[in-house]
């Protein structure tokens, strides 16, 4: 391997790892604020990647329907919550929260899909439609049982991972879909190719991780989270609804997931059933950090991207064994210096 | 006016009863003091007249039913509780912590935290001298002064405090009831659960005796701490706190 070849992959696994990176900073995230392993996260990359690519094509995302159909579930159950609570007054606020802005979002799809829109308003209403389904994921799945077990928190994740890949197999059909890259250029440093693209999500990571930063050290609904995650007794007792900051946690996770997506789908081929892999590599990242530490997990991820990205050189067949192989010491270092806690009793 | 009235309160673990049929009330601008042995059901009826155990019977605050008010939405009326275990935010600073505290005025729209702020740290200036610290490295008594800090961020009209005194050095001690009297003198009403029964009684304009999850005492303060039984069984001699 020379210097070239070298750089070349350790380009390329920084700019997956990256990714990988945005995911497992949600993931610890959620865990923290809600306890949920939200390893259905990866839908919500594939998701984003093939609303991106069908925009592209001139096609309107079958996926608006299951945003319909959720939105509709989500309002259903507020407004019979409203009724048997006699909170009246509520249902207004609800219908505009849960309705309003997910049928709106869906008719600027319809609208636009048809269009040729620009590659960045695609990419919003993308990223738009999937940050929406975050939220309504958590009412409808996680609330119901918010305070339930760790176990049947991630079992409840494992099953809507099941349900979502059957959701994207139905909305998208078996073909993979990739698209031209947002910025189709290359910087040439001495014999070194610099691909934009991975500038640009090596930056979109560098960006985000600034943004969370200020969002949970100098904003009350970041701290919120924050205290949410340390204490949710103490959080109770100051008036943090764990709902409130649940639906908060996976609006933020969404987000990530939908931007990660039409990043990543224009260097790699996303299929139906990509976002299992790429959810589990960004628990890997996750848990580098004992689903506790946002830098170990950004350290993690770029580890997990660049081990890919040498594997797949050196032996293609085995890449993701060789990525998940490499974490089993870690998993046992990391399991060996943890001390049981509570949730480790439960668990 | 009546601040909060519980009646036929009841709270069941398994088929055990800890609270069995239990009704206190607190006036407004008055302190509340309730006293009794370890497992009497005292922290599990300020966690009931919370929200945060679910209880039968009724709970109504300034008049209002609170059956299907969320602990968070109490918090938010002005009815607030200190824990006995404080529930501090270990990882956030000190300032963090307190802001939080008013974090449901923060929902309803209300910027002006930062002279509650103030206000905090005029009454708690240790606090202001810890504020960038985190809350997990605070002393006892600092803890203690944070919780409190924290409650009165939310702007109670009510609050409920478990245990002040527990773990605390004598002259703290004296600090926090001298803070609770100032308290009341502001217009908050308090019903406060307390070991240290002189303490809570020196200060309280009326108290409760609960034992085996029943009231079976109950009185102006001022008589209960001259009743010989009360004397017997939770004061002893006279001593200082």
């Amino acid at each position: 391997m020379d210097f070239q070849i070298f750089f070349f992959l350790l380009e390329d696994g920084i700019a997956n790892g990256a990714i990988y990176a945005l995911l497992a900073v949600t993931m610890v995230l959620v865990f923290t604020t809600t306890r949920i392993l939200f390893v259905a996260q990866g839908e919500f990359v594939t998701f984003s990647a093939l609303t991106f690519a069908s925009l592209q094509i001139g096609l309107v995302p079958q996926i608006i329907w299951l945003l319909g159909l959720l939105a509709v579930i989500a309002a259903a159950i507020e407004i019979y919550r409203a009724v048997s609570d006699k909170d009246f007054k509520s249902i207004p606020g609800t219908v505009g929260l849960y309705l309003v802005a997910p049928f709106a979002v869906i008719a600027l799809t319809i609208w636009i899909a048809p269009l040729g829109a620009p590659m960045l308003v695609q990419a919003a209403v993308s990223v738009a439609i999937v940050t929406l389904l975050g939220p309504l994921v958590y009412r409808i799945a996680f609330q119901p049982v918010s305070s339930g077990s760790v176990r049947l928190l991630f079992v409840i994740a494992i099953a809507l991972h099941f349900v979502f890949q059957g959701f994207g197999l139905l909305f998208f059909g078996a073909e993979g879909f990739r698209v031209d890259p947002m910025i189709d250029a290359s910087f040439e440093v001495g014999s070194l190719i610099i691909k934009a693209q991975a500038i640009l999500i090596v930056g979109t990571l560098a960006l985000f991780t600034a943004l969370l930063y200020v969002f949970f050290g100098y904003t009350i609904p970041g701290k919120a989270l924050r205290a949410t995650a340390v204490n949710r007794v103490g959080a109770r007792i100051v008036g943090i609804k764990p709902d409130l900051a649940g639906k908060l946690a996976f609006l933020l996770t969404a987000f990530i997931g939908g931007v990660s997506g039409v990043l990543i789908v224009s260097s790699t081929t996303i299929y139906y059933d990509s976002g299992l892999l790429i959810g589990l590599k960004s628990v890997l990242g996750a848990i580098s950090g004992g689903m506790v530490s946002y830098p170990a997990a950004i350290i993690g991820s770029i580890g997990v991207g660049i081990l890919e990205g040498f594997g797949a050189f050196w032996a293609s067949a085995f890449t993701e064994a060789i990525v998940f192989s490499a974490f089993i010491p870690v998993l046992l270092w990391l399991s060996l210096r943890s001390t049981p806690n509570e949730e480790g009793h439960e668990l | 006016m009546i601040a909060l009235e519980a009646k036929d309160l009841k709270v069941g673990y398994g088929k055990a009863d800890v609270l069995d049929g239990v009704n206190v009330k607190v006036d407004e601008g008055a302190i509340v003091s309730l006293v009794g042995p370890n497992g009497a059901g005292k922290t599990t009826l300020l966690l009931a007249l919370t929200g945060l155990l679910p209880a039968r019977g009724t709970v109504s605050y300034f008049g209002e039913p609170m059956a299907n008010v969320s602990v968070e939405d109490r918090v938010a009326r002005g009815l607030c509780l200190v824990p006995e275990r404080r529930e501090l935010f270990g990882d956030l600073s000190v300032s963090d912590n307190l802001e939080l505290g008013g974090f449901s005025r923060w929902m309803r729209g209300e910027r002006q935290l930062r002279e509650s702020l103030e206000e905090v740290f005029e009454r708690f200036p240790r606090l202001r001298e810890r504020q960038d610290k985190d809350a997990s490295t605070l002393s006892g008594g600092e803890r203690q002064m944070l919780a409190l800090g924290r409650a009165l961020m939310a702007a109670p009209r009510l609050l409920l405090l478990d245990e002040p005194s527990l773990g605390l050095a004598p002259l703290i001690v004296r600090e926090i009831f001298h803070i609770i009297s100032r308290l009341r003198d502001n217009g908050v009403s308090l019903l406060v659960v307390e070991q240290n029964a002189r303490a809570a009684l020196e200060v309280s304009d009326y108290a409760y005796v609960l034992e085996n999850g029943r009231v079976s005492m109950e009185g102006a303060a001022s008589d209960l701490i001259d009743n010989p039984r009360v004397i017997d069984t939770y004061l002893g001699r006279r001593q200082a706190y």
